[in-house]
């Protein structure tokens, strides 16, 4: 068979798919003697954001991750992984306890955003991913993140200030749904995939854009016809974004994670005569 | 355009003429109408409801900057077209010539009752103020100002979110601004934030709701989601007050809500609290 091109719209359908692995798939085949760690402390548990302490290749790490649910009933319990604002105050509870202890932290996006509703409102959802942009950005312990299925806004970006990025092949990562950008853009919601594959949302898209930093692999047809050798793959971009950044010194990592976004950005400028 | 085109029609947006050409103002929040030079007259405020309307960025520095003090930083600054969006180009070039700005934002130093400071002030007229690489780099560019000249930072935020136009580079000048302002506070720099009149999406879940001291405007819409989006999530009418300054100082996102009329003064003293020993402006030692 020839190569067969897929379009960004083609992967947002692979990684909607409902056999995609999710991160609970995921932690045992990468990870060993996971803790789950629970609360904000401030208000509740929010079970869209999974969080704890587990060694990666024998050492500790902390890992926090958005959850997709594998069915309905766990999709209730995971609010579909859509964090609120306590989630997001939970990761950076964990963050800073990694920071505290001097483990790494791995972050794993999947989400189609933060949650919107009155409860999120009242509590803060732009404050808590505010603060956690604000927070990661000058964590001293290195943080590495792994977009595993969708990328969604905001509510993916407040896992993803970190020293270097990965996305999973047919992963996608975007300002806003294709949906949302149809529906404001062009006040039509059913342009869907026309929108996604001119938002340029892919895998490769980021990397050009320089926001992610690799690419890993997926076996053919997408990561739910091969679960173990997905996750092996992302053990070895893991272990290898892990190894780069541990050796830096502290403030190097520092400087290093701000330019990374200090960047990002396209405009011209004309300096005054 | 020309420089001194542009030129002029901002020394025009200062010297705006009161005249009523337009139809009366119609408040959103209270339907009263009110005629322009009545409500200009009134700092912009509803004279019956309160309602603090949107004001265009050069009203707003003339209405908060001393007379004649403020410059303006970074206005070469304009946006390009990074996920090729059909149709881009000429909506920036139309929002400029509508609006006279080159982009939602104008940053500058200035001062406030003689005391000194940065100012960056975002304008709803242009795209809605949202937030793409160019309002991203000046923002981010009035923080690292602050820090290397010591100065406060206080910034008039306005903002539908993120510029959908720009895809994800407009989602990571999140990161980018947000961390410009880890590095100020680390620093030790004062940032304080003023909310206005909308501000929402992107832009409340980064460097809005960062500022050490937080400030609304009477009855400004400020919230994370679209009341609309929200209503149909949760499929209910959400109350008038939903997402209101009013609604934030409430459930503690929010300092204090602050009349225009006093805003110079609040932020002057604030500035002036923040000195070690709460001193104002020592005048320069003249030059010998």
């Amino acid at each position: 068979m020839d190569d067969l091109i897929l379009t960004p719209f083609d992967r947002l359908s692979i990684v909607r798919h409902k056999n995609r692995p999710t991160i609970k798939d995921y932690l045992p085949l990468i990870f060993t003697d996971f803790f789950e760690m629970h609360g904000d402390r401030y208000h509740g548990d929010d079970r869209a954001i999974l969080g704890g302490i587990c060694r990666f290749d024998g050492k500790p790490v902390t890992v926090i991750a958005e959850v997709k649910g594998r069915d309905v009933f766990e999709n209730k319990e995971v609010n579909f992984a859509m964090p609120h604002p306590d989630g997001y105050r939970k990761a950076l509870r964990l963050a800073k306890q990694a920071e505290k202890f001097s483990r790494p932290v791995i972050c794993f996006i999947d989400t189609p955003g933060a949650y919107c509703g009155v409860g999120a409102e009242k509590r803060g959802q732009g404050e808590a991913i505010a603060r956690n942009l604000y927070e990661f950005m000058t964590l001293r312990t290195p943080v590495v993140s792994v977009v595993l299925g969708e990328g969604g806004s905001g509510g993916a970006l407040a896992l993803g200030v970190c020293d270097e990025l990965a996305m999973l092949e047919n992963a996608v990562y975007s300002v806003i749904s294709p949906r949302g950008f149809a529906s404001l853009l062009w006040k039509d919601a059913s342009r869907e995939e026309e929108a996604c594959n001119i938002m340029r949302i892919t895998a490769e898209d980021a990397v050009s854009l320089g926001v992610a930093d690799h690419i890993i692999a997926e076996p053919a047809g997408g990561a739910h016809n091969d679960m173990e050798t997905t996750a092996e793959n992302i053990s070895k971009t893991l272990c290898k974004m892990l190894k780069s950044n541990s050796q830096k010194n502290i403030d190097d990592l520092l400087n290093s994670r701000y330019n990374k976004f200090r960047r990002i950005g396209e405009f011209s400028e004309i300096t005054p005569s | 355009m020309q420089l001194e085109d542009l030129l002029k029609q901002v020394t025009d947006r200062f010297n705006f003429d009161d005249t009523p050409k337009q139809p009366p103002f119609k408040c959103p929040r209270c339907s009263e109408s009110t005629d322009t030079k009545t409500l200009s007259d009134n700092m912009w405020v509803c004279p019956k409801c309160g309602y603090h309307s949107r004001i265009s960025a050069f009203d707003r520095i003339k209405m908060t900057a001393d007379e004649g003090s403020f410059t303006e930083t970074d206005k070469g600054l304009s946006s390009l077209n990074p996920i090729e969006f059909p149709g881009y180009e000429e909506k920036i070039s139309e929002m400029q010539e509508k609006t006279g700005l080159t982009e939602a934002v104008i940053t500058g130093i200035c001062t406030i009752h003689n005391e000194k400071c940065v100012i960056g002030v975002m304008d709803s007229h242009f795209m809605m103020a949202s937030m793409g690489s160019v309002v991203g780099e000046k923002i981010t560019r009035a923080f690292e100002l602050a820090q290397r000249e010591k100065l406060p930072l206080v910034l008039f935020t306005a903002s539908g979110g993120a510029r959908m136009q720009e895809g994800l580079v407009s989602l990571m000048q999140m990161a980018k601004t947000s961390g410009a302002a880890a590095r100020l506070s680390q620093s030790g720099g004062l940032y304080i934030t003023v909310l206005t009149d909308p501000t929402t999406g992107g832009v409340t879940a980064s460097f809005a709701s960062l500022g050490d001291v937080i400030i609304a405007e009477p009855k400004a819409l400020i919230g994370f989601a679209g009341r609309r989006v929200i209503e149909g999530t949760i499929k209910q009418r959400l109350p008038e007050d939903f997402q209101s300054a009013e609604f934030m100082l409430e459930n503690g996102f929010v300092d204090m809500i602050v009349d225009r009329k006093n805003m110079r003064r609040t932020i002057s003293h604030l500035i002036r609290l923040h000195r070690p020993n709460g001193e104002r402006t020592v005048p320069e030692a003249p030059a010998k």
